[in-house]
This record gives structure tokens, sequence and C-alpha cells, in this order.
């Protein structure tokens, strides 16, 4: 048995998670502070903290992902403990699903059950007449009860766009994938490159996006339910497709500058192919339910 | 039940170096033993911190009136008391106990990802550091109860809210981490002829937690991100001027809420399923249908939520689905009492202090379940919310439930961690005086509830007085009693009787095969089970 076995590696001591705790701590600290002073017009060192929490959380990633891929290059991880990478990645999607899931729920509930309860739906009548007699429910909610009006984002145009772009930037992905399981280097760094550049182009757009709704159409972060929902969806999966383009990015540089990765051992790649995968389905469900529908 | 094939010591590891020195074994070290006792340690730490808040509120109900504290500062304590106990003493418990015991229990050579572990640690003592640092804060720290319903979160709060609100993601990020850590070692790294059906019930049971765990986590991440938004950023998820409604703060809270009731109590089933054979030297009764009644109630946990609202405002349809579907999970949690009592039924049995702590368990446990249904009585709830039999309730979940099986677990394993046996007399002693105390804090909660006295108040009605005095003086009997505990595992470290490899005579399970004191690497070839 013991001959056979291939010896699970167990890493020694290392500096790097507590490095990673402290900088967590440097965010929290640092932005619970800086949340207060922003919205007060105080000054503080709460935006310094966090900073410096962010750059400290970028060195240690730097610093442990370092010793995971000398560690993988010296050979020293085994089938088992590519299991425990690949199950540990998917585990974490999930975990991301159940996080976005918590937005959508809150949009399906202000459409479904709290905008048309406020107009008097169900038992609700009377809460209609008195609270706001006038408020009409209506999705998207241009005129909340509370009297704030704002314009609709139409689905046409800028996020038509960006779905086929993201769309198109999964396909090339695949291949990207395909040409490294097949061996073929020069189409995997065309893919892989041209992926990352589509999805700076998807947030480019968003960007473009975002400040149409601001400068034209009146549609902010504070414009009722609608806005709320708007942004802090398509704000949370666009954070989530910056991860992912410097996920693919880090990709790419080990590939062209050190040429890691071979057909058979490739984890990393696959991981950040995984995670880009998850966030075109996420926004797959925005395209529909937060513009379409 | 699995049962080993080899020399017992054939595998514990002697190649390989013992812990390093210092301060630095601490910070840097990826052995899950080590990570597993500062987990303890840490939970300990806070389960005095919010035990003394704890007290602060039995001492201003010790009266009626106030004496002592301002009613923000008992809404401070009140809060921060149970963000403590419940993210900060149970779950970490429950980790450590994971850490330490679940690599060993199936033949693993640690946690499938030792440096992850090291992180989803020392995150802790940072996020907690942050919200006690709160407290201290112009205007106080938070005050609107654990559960931080909109809009005394949002309108209504101070200026510790945004301190709240991160402390909590990091301590989310901390359990996803830990969770994971979890689920992929029990998946990935039991040893060959580990069959999932033969894997202890506490290693089942935490499968099953970690599994809910990363499920509701990222929720409550949700939340408390919507109610930062909403305070300090102008959104109105729980405004109805903006088109939002602050019952959808209660439905995407107590979606996380209820799954995490069961994240404190499904290890602590799975603890007494090891405890309860051992000392009635008899295998468990019923270990299948064990692992079936521990997915049921995981599962129809993400379908009771609602019943925390009943009072709040739903259609009468969703107030019966979420009462029958409540009722429900009485089922699998009765079979699991059954199959306790099975297990004792006929055994050969003694009554050693982590078999009366379960036996403590099965019983208030019980209590607390049963009160339970009475308040998934819908038409009865509208009585009981909000009133001091809700606190009875959970405190006999938590307590008698959750953190008497802790206190099981930390009796039943100390002889394997510190290879001495722990103080017999002393351990009875904690056992009794812990006993009567606590019931004699929660027992008349029940009374004063159904009487009408609600929760959450530093002053009550002249009627509730000798009630609360009485309850106040268990309050402090079970505070002081836990002073034992500490005293009793300080002399287990210390030195004591030298502990078998088996430690008790009905005990099976790999954990039993190795040498005690554990060694710091055990397992670093698997054995094979037949």
């Amino acid at each position: 048995m013991s001959d056979k076995y291939e010896h699970y590696y167990v890493p020694e001591q290392s500096p790097w998670p507590i490095v990673g705790a402290v900088a967590l701590f440097m965010i929290a600290f640092g932005a619970g502070n800086y949340v207060n002073e922003v919205t007060k017009d105080q000054s503080g060192y709460g935006g310094y903290l966090l900073l410096a929490g962010i750059a400290t959380l970028i060195f240690m990633l730097v610093g442990w992902f370092r010793n995971v891929i000398d560690e993988s290059m010296n050979g020293l991880y085994s089938k088992q403990m590519d299991r425990s990478f690949r199950q540990c990645m998917s585990w974490f999607i999930f975990s991301e699903v159940m996080f976005f899931a918590a937005f959508f729920g809150a949009l399906f509930y202000a459409r479904i059950i709290a905008v048309p309860w406020l107009d008097g739906a169900g038992n609700n009548a009377s809460t209609a007449a008195v609270l706001w007699p006038a408020f009409e429910a209506a999705w998207p909610l241009l005129k909340t009860p509370g009297g704030t009006e704002t314009q609709a984002m139409p689905w046409q145009g800028l996020p038509l766009y960006n779905t086929i772009i993201l769309l198109i930037s999964s396909v090339t992905l695949h291949f990207a994938h395909t040409g490294l399981e097949q061996n073929k280097r020069g189409q995997l760094k065309l893919m892989l490159g041209l992926t990352i550049l589509l999805g700076a182009a998807f947030l480019y757009l968003q960007v473009v996006e975002y400040i149409h709704a601001y400068q034209d159409l009146g549609l902010k972060l504070d414009s009722g339910i609608y806005g709320n929902t708007f942004f802090l969806l398509t704000g949370f999966h666009g954070l989530h497709v910056t991860l992912g383009a410097v996920f693919l990015l880090v990709m790419f540089l080990r590939i062209v500058l050190k040429n890691h990765f071979t057909a058979h051992k490739h984890f990393a790649f696959q991981a950040a192919a995984w995670y880009w995968h998850f966030v075109d389905v996420v926004w797959l469900c925005l395209f529909v339910f937060v513009y379409v529908l | 039940m699995s049962t080993v094939t080899t020399d017992p010591h054939a595998h514990a590891e002697h190649e390989h170096h013992g812990p390093a020195k210092g301060l630095k074994r601490w910070l840097y070290t990826t052995n899950h033993k080590d990570i597993g006792t500062l987990y303890l340690l840490f939970s300990l730490l806070m389960f005095f911190i919010g035990g003394a808040m704890a007290m602060v509120i039995r001492a201003e109900l010790f009266q009626p009136g106030l004496q002592i504290v301002e009613p923000n500062f008992f809404n401070q304590m009140t809060t921060v008391h149970g963000l403590i106990m419940v993210f900060g003493a149970v779950m970490p418990a429950f980790t450590g106990l994971a850490n330490w015991l679940i690599p060993m229990m199936i033949g693993a050579p640690d946690m499938a990802l030792p440096r992850m572990n090291n992180w989803s640690f020392w995150i802790l003592p940072f996020a907690f550091s942050i919200l006690l640092a709160s407290l201290f804060m112009e205007g106080g720290g938070p005050s609107f109860g654990w559960t931080f319903y909109a809009p005394l979160s949002t309108t209504y709060s101070n200026d510790s809210t945004a301190l709240f609100v991160f402390s909590v993601h990091i301590m989310g990020i901390s359990s996803i981490m830990g969770a994971i850590n979890v689920i992929v070692t029990i998946m990935n790294l039991r040893a060959p002829g580990m069959t999932y059906m033969k894997m202890p019930l506490f290693v089942w049971t935490w499968f099953i937690t970690a599994y809910l765990l990363i499920a509701v986590m990222p929720v409550l991440a949700g939340v408390v991100t919507m109610v930062l938004t909403d305070k300090y950023f102008g959104t109105s998820f729980f405004d109805a001027a903006g088109g939002g409604d602050p019952v959808l703060f209660q439905h995407i809270f107590w979606f996380f809420g209820h799954p995490e009731v069961y994240i404190m109590i499904l290890p602590a089933f799975g603890i007494i399923s090891s405890i309860v054979p051992t000392f009635s030297r008899k295998p468990l009764f019923g270990y299948a249908s064990m692992v079936y009644a521990t997915s049921s109630i995981a599962l129809l946990s993400f379908l009771v939520w609602a019943h925390h609202m009943f009072t709040t405002g739903m259609p009468v349809a969703a107030e019966l689905f979420f009462m029958y579907c409540t009722m429900l999970i009485a089922v699998p949690t009765g079979v699991k009492v059954f199959n306790w009592v099975a297990t004792m039924w006929r055994g050969a049995m003694t009554f050693e202090v982590p078999m009366m702590f379960s036996l403590a368990f099965i019983v208030l446990f019980t209590i607390g379940g049963f009160s339970g249904l009475m308040l998934a009585i819908t038409p009865a709830d509208f009585q009981y919310h909000d009133t001091y039999f809700v606190v009875a309730h959970f405190h006999y979940v938590l307590v008698t439930g959750a953190v008497f099986s802790i206190m099981a677990a930390a009796y039943y394993w100390l002889p394997k961690w510190t290879g001495h046996m722990y103080d017999e007399t002393l351990g009875q002693w904690h056992f009794w005086c812990s006993l009567i105390s606590v019931n004699v804090l929660f027992f008349p909660m029940h009374f004063v509830g159904l009487a009408g006295m609600p929760r959450r108040i530093p002053d009550y009605a002249l009627q509730f007085a000798d009630f609360n005095a009485l309850i106040s003086i268990g309050g402090f009997a079970f505070g002081l009693s836990q002073l034992l505990f500490v005293w009793l595992v300080v002399k287990c470290i210390k030195g004591g009787e030298k502990a078998t490899d088996q430690v008790w005579e009905g005990a099976e399970g790999l954990e039993w095969t190795i040498a005690s004191p554990a060694p710091y690497h055990s397992f670093s070839t698997p054995p094979e089970i037949k």
C-alpha cells in the first residue's frame, strides 16, 4: 500500500496566511472608517488604511501563489492534490453563486412582491390608500412611492453588445483551452489574449454605460429599488469580471513569459476558465432579468 | 462502522519534524492540530467575553427598574453577546473540533489545504477585535440585536454599523474558507476503504454542515452589503419609500439564519453520536438512518426560514407552508433522539463526564426542540413572538444543546489531545453545577415569556420580578461554574494520569488507534480500512 501511495504534500510553515489576515483586518477596519468619513465629509485615515490593506493583500497573493507555483513546478503535487484544488475551486464558485443569489432574490422580491404590494396587491389595499395613494406599481420602477424619478436602461445598444462580447469571450476561451490540451501553444496564446481583450472591452463599455446612466438617464444608485438592484447586480458582476480578467492575465503572462502549463497539468488555467464561464453565466441571467424582462 | 486492520502505531509519523518553536509555531502553522487548538482556545476566550456580557444583562434584569446600565448600552450588550456567542464561540468551537478530529477520523495526513486553514483561523481574532472595538466608539457599538433588522440597522443605527458590516464580511470569508477546507478534506482525503457510509457520524454531520455554510454565508454577505448601502449610499432595499420593503431584510437574513442554526447543531449531533455508543459499549443504533436524517434536516432548513416572521406580514398560504415544513423537521430530529436512546437500551453504560453532558444534551435539547415546535405553530406564535419564551427556546438548543455538546466533546477527546486523563471529580462538579444552574437560568424564562414579558428590554413590569431574580441567580451560577472548566483544562494540560491510546474502553474509530497525545503528524500514509 504505502509504496504505491503518492505522498500528499502538506506545506511547512508559511507566513502568508497571517499577512493575509492582517490585510483583511486593514481592509475591514479601513473601509468601516472610510465609509463613515466619506459620507460625512470628514477627514480621516480610513481610506489610507483601506488602500494599504489592499496593497498588503496583493503582496500576500503574489507571495503565496509564487510558493504554490514553485511547489507545483517542482513536482510536489500529486493527483490527489490536484483534486483538492479542483474541488476547492468548485465550492468557491458555488459560494459566489449564492452571493449573487441574494441580490437576485432581492430583485425578484421587489418585482413580484414589494412593488405590487405598495400599490395594493393582495390584501394590501389600505396600505396603498393610506401611505402613497398616487403610487402606481410598474417595472422598471421609474417613479418610487417617495417620488424619485428616473429612466430605464434599454437592453438594446450597449447591454446587447456587452452580451455578445462576453459570449464570444467564452468561446475564445474554450478554444484557448483546446489549444492547450492539443499542445497548440500559438492558438492558446492568441485565443487567451483575445479573451482578455474582450473582457477589457466589456469593462470599458460598462463604464460608458454607467456614465450614460448617470448623465443622460438620471439612473443612479439611489434612484429607488430599480437603480439599487441595477447598480449592485451589474456592479458586483463588473467587479467579478475584473477579477476574472486579472486571473486570465496572470495565466497569459505565465504562458507567454514562463511557458507554464502542459496539456495534462494546467489546473490554474482551468480554474481561471471556470471562473470566467461562471461570470459569463451570471451576465446572461443579468441580461435577461435586469435588462430585457 | 469501520474496522482498522493494521498495527495501531504503524502509521504515526516519525520521520518528520515536530512543531516549530515559539510564537512562529502558532502564527505560521499549517498543522491541523495546532489550528484546531487555536480555534478551541479562541472560542473559549470568546465564550467568556460573550458570557461577561450576559452577566451584565442579567445584573441589569436582576431587579425591575434601571439600575446599572443605560438602555442603549443594554441593547449593545444583547447584540454583541449574540454575535459573539454565535460567530465567535459556538461556530469556531465546532470548526476547532473539525480541525482536530476529521483528519484523524478519516486517516488523512492533514486538512486538504493547510495554509488556507491557517488563514481561516487568523481572520477571526481580527474580525472580533473590530467588533469589540466598535463598542468603544463615540455613540457606542451595534445595538440593533444580533439579527440587525432593518430599519434598526439602517435608518436608526449609529456609526459603528459600517465596522459591524465589514467585520461580518471577514468572519464570513473565514467561515467559507474553513467550510471549503472541511468539505474537500472529507471528499478527497479519506483513507482507502473509508467509504462515505463508513465515515464516523461526526464527519458526516460536518460534511453537511460545511455544505450549509458554503451555501448561506454568502447570503449573509449579501444582506449586510444591502444594509451598508441602505445606510450610507442612499439605496432603498429595505425602505418602502424607494420601492423596497423592510420585510425583504427578514427574508434574506433568515434564509441565511435558519440554516445557520443547523450549522450550530448538526456537528453537535455528530458528537453525541460518537459519545453515546462509547459509554453504552454498543455500536450506534441506526447509523444509516442518522445519515439520512441529517441530510433531510439540512435540506428542510432551506424551506423554513419564514417561521421567524409569522407576525411581520405574509400571505396566509405562506405562513401555513412554513409552519408545516418546520414541523416536518421534528421527524428526522425525532429519529435521531430515538436512535440515541435505542443505542443506550441494554447497553453496559457508565457515566463519565462526556456521557453525562451527552445525556443532559439529549434531554434538554429535546425540551428546546419541543418549545421550537410550539413556536412553529403559526397562531400560537402570535402570542409567543418576541417574548422570553423565544429566548428560553433558543438558549435550550444553543446552550444545553450546542454548548453542552462542545463540553462533552472537550471531555471526550481531551485525553487524546493532551495525553492526560482529566480530573473526573472536578469534571463531575462542573457538570452538576452547570446542569442545575443552566436550568435555573433558562427554565423560568418559559414562564415569564408565556406570561408576556418581551425580550430585549432593560426593564420590565413588577409581576416578573421574582422569576427574573431567580433567572439572574442561575445565570451568575452558570457563569461561575464555567471557571471550573478552565481550571480542569489547565490541570489536564499540565499533567494527570497518563491516558492510554484507546482512552475509553468502548471507543472505536481511527483517532483511538494512534498514540495519546496524538503525534504532531498522524497518518502521513493512509491506513487501510476494511
